[in-house]
């Protein structure tokens, strides 16, 4: 195993997390509220909006997901300060003392009996303060196992399975040992691993609890939705075109990216925030990349890492996503997104354990300040996910 | 520099790495478990990522890759030969 760095500059939060980016956030609490956010963020710089499409009429498990992913959304240690608008009081409060129990400046603002007008000169000048108090904060030496690193792969291909993934694998079996939080998701896309992946929990009832949420999407989604088989959508389009052909085969090379040596310690729902210390963590999440990142972001995730083959774009608004890609056509044709080059591996130059070192210094330079190609090209996606339609 | 990588001793189909090789090309194979080196003559055109049979596959044979079962074979494919979605389907949904 190579040498690499020990620890990582980054912003130490009231509540002991540790952060690497320093952003102020414009939360809108539901859909009507994005403009005032927007305005806001448009107006204030060094703010950014997070507008999406959801908040209103909905109920019972599918309204906790979305309380649990606004709040956690805040409450993410790369947000130094948050400032959130809803269309009425009482739930938008609801998101501010969430955030709040972290000890970081949060602050609300409805938009009933105000207009957009009033709500947006108001909000404007609290986001003010609030962007001069965080460019003020300066990055602390870390540890740089306190990062809580999460994974997801996209636009697989079989060179994913050879050389990107495993990569990332190689990286949680030097670091998690050492004490960083990981997490890897994506329910229906370890369909036909599903047995490696259920051997692979710490014991036999976090084995029986993954088998549980997997059966349960099977069961309740796929069965109950599905036209003749997924295979319009999973594997998809550009996985075909990348050589993988049924979900098992995916299923295998996704399953790489956890490493041979560490087995998770816990079965999160959706956007539920690690709670068993250090380890890895399965999250029940689609397979949707914005969607998946977007849940592990609010789940308290600060670095994501994402083998890619065919080359997806995909980025975070408030969690640097890095890409790393062993597909050497795609680091040819699309290499502006590409973050960390392993094709080396598939040529026979580079080994899984130099990429894994690699990928680590990566993670560093990241964490220290260093820009994601997604970063760099604009890539804010901020998804949230939706169990079941509003009332 | 290997032509097609294969995950593990016991997998029938390889993965072709590099691009633009021609039919008939005779290729360096690698499995990845071992290093072990063997060769085999490339039969149809396949793009970079793509999969070739390692021995002749029937009606209802298991493809296995990663030593592990990825699905059925749905249209017989000879050694060397592409396998894909047009002989290659999934066991599950």
């Amino acid at each position: 195993m190579g040498t690499f760095p020990q620890t990582v500059w980054a912003y130490r939060r009231e509540n002991g997390r540790v952060g690497v980016r320093n952003h102020v956030v414009v939360l809108p609490l539901d859909d009507i509220s994005n403009a005032a956010c927007e305005a806001v963020a448009a107006h204030i710089q060094g703010t950014i909006a997070l507008p999406h499409a959801y908040g209103r009429l909905q109920f019972g498990a599918d309204l906790d997901l979305h309380f649990r992913t606004m709040i956690g959304t805040g409450s993410n240690p790369n947000v130094a300060a948050c400032i959130v608008i809803g269309i009425e009081p009482v739930w938008t409060q609801r998101v501010v003392d969430g955030i709040a129990a972290t000890g970081k400046p949060v602050s609300g603002f409805y938009i009933e009996g105000n207009g957009d007008i009033a709500t947006v000169a108001a909000a404007s000048r609290k986001a003010k303060e609030f962007v001069h108090w965080a460019s003020e904060k300066v990055r602390e030496e870390c540890a740089l196992t306190s990062l809580w690193v999460a994974a997801k792969c996209g636009e697989s291909d079989t060179t994913t399975g050879l050389a990107s993934c495993p990569t990332v694998g190689n990286m949680y079996d030097k670091l998690i040992p050492r004490g960083l939080h990981g997490c890897f998701g994506e329910t229906s896309e370890l369909t036909g691993a599903e047995h490696l992946a259920a051997a692979r929990a710490a014991s036999p009832e976090i084995a029986h609890k993954f088998m549980r949420t997997w059966s349960a999407y099977q069961k309740d989604v796929i069965e109950a939705h599905k036209t003749s088989d997924l295979s319009d959508s999973q594997p998809t389009k550009g996985n075909i075109a990348g050589g993988l052909t049924t979900i098992e085969e995916k299923a295998l090379g996704n399953l790489e990216k956890i490493g041979k040596k560490v087995n998770f310690i816990d079965v999160l729902t959706p956007a539920e925030s690690p709670a068993r210390g250090p380890g890895l963590y399965f999250m029940d999440t689609s397979s949707a990349a914005a969607e998946c990142c977007t849940l592990q972001a609010a789940a308290g995730f600060v670095i994501h890492v994402f083998p890619t083959g065919q080359g997806n774009v995909i980025g975070n608004s408030i969690m640097p996503v890095l890409k790393v890609s062993g597909n050497p056509r795609t680091v040819r044709l699309m290499g502006e997104h590409i973050d960390l080059d392993v094709s080396g591996i598939i040529r026979r130059e580079m080994t899984i354990d130099s990429a894994g070192d690699a990928l680590i210094d990566t993670i560093v330079r990241t964490a220290n300040g260093r820009l994601t190609a997604a970063e760099v090209l604009g890539h804010r996606e901020f998804v949230m996910t939706k169990l079941y339609r509003s009332a | 520099m290997p032509h097609l990588l294969v995950h593990n001793r016991r997998d029938n189909v390889g993965v072709v790495v590099v691009e633009d090789l021609a039919v008939g090309a005779n290729l360096l194979c690698v499995v990845t478990e071992d290093n072990s080196e063997f060769r085999c003559t490339l039969q149809d055109p396949v793009p970079i990522g793509h999969k070739i049979a390692l021995r002749d596959l029937n009606l209802g044979d298991t493809v296995i890759k990663y030593g592990q079962d990825i699905g059925r074979v749905v249209a017989a494919v000879r050694k060397g030969e592409h396998v894909h979605v047009h002989n290659l389907k999934t066991k599950r949904w």
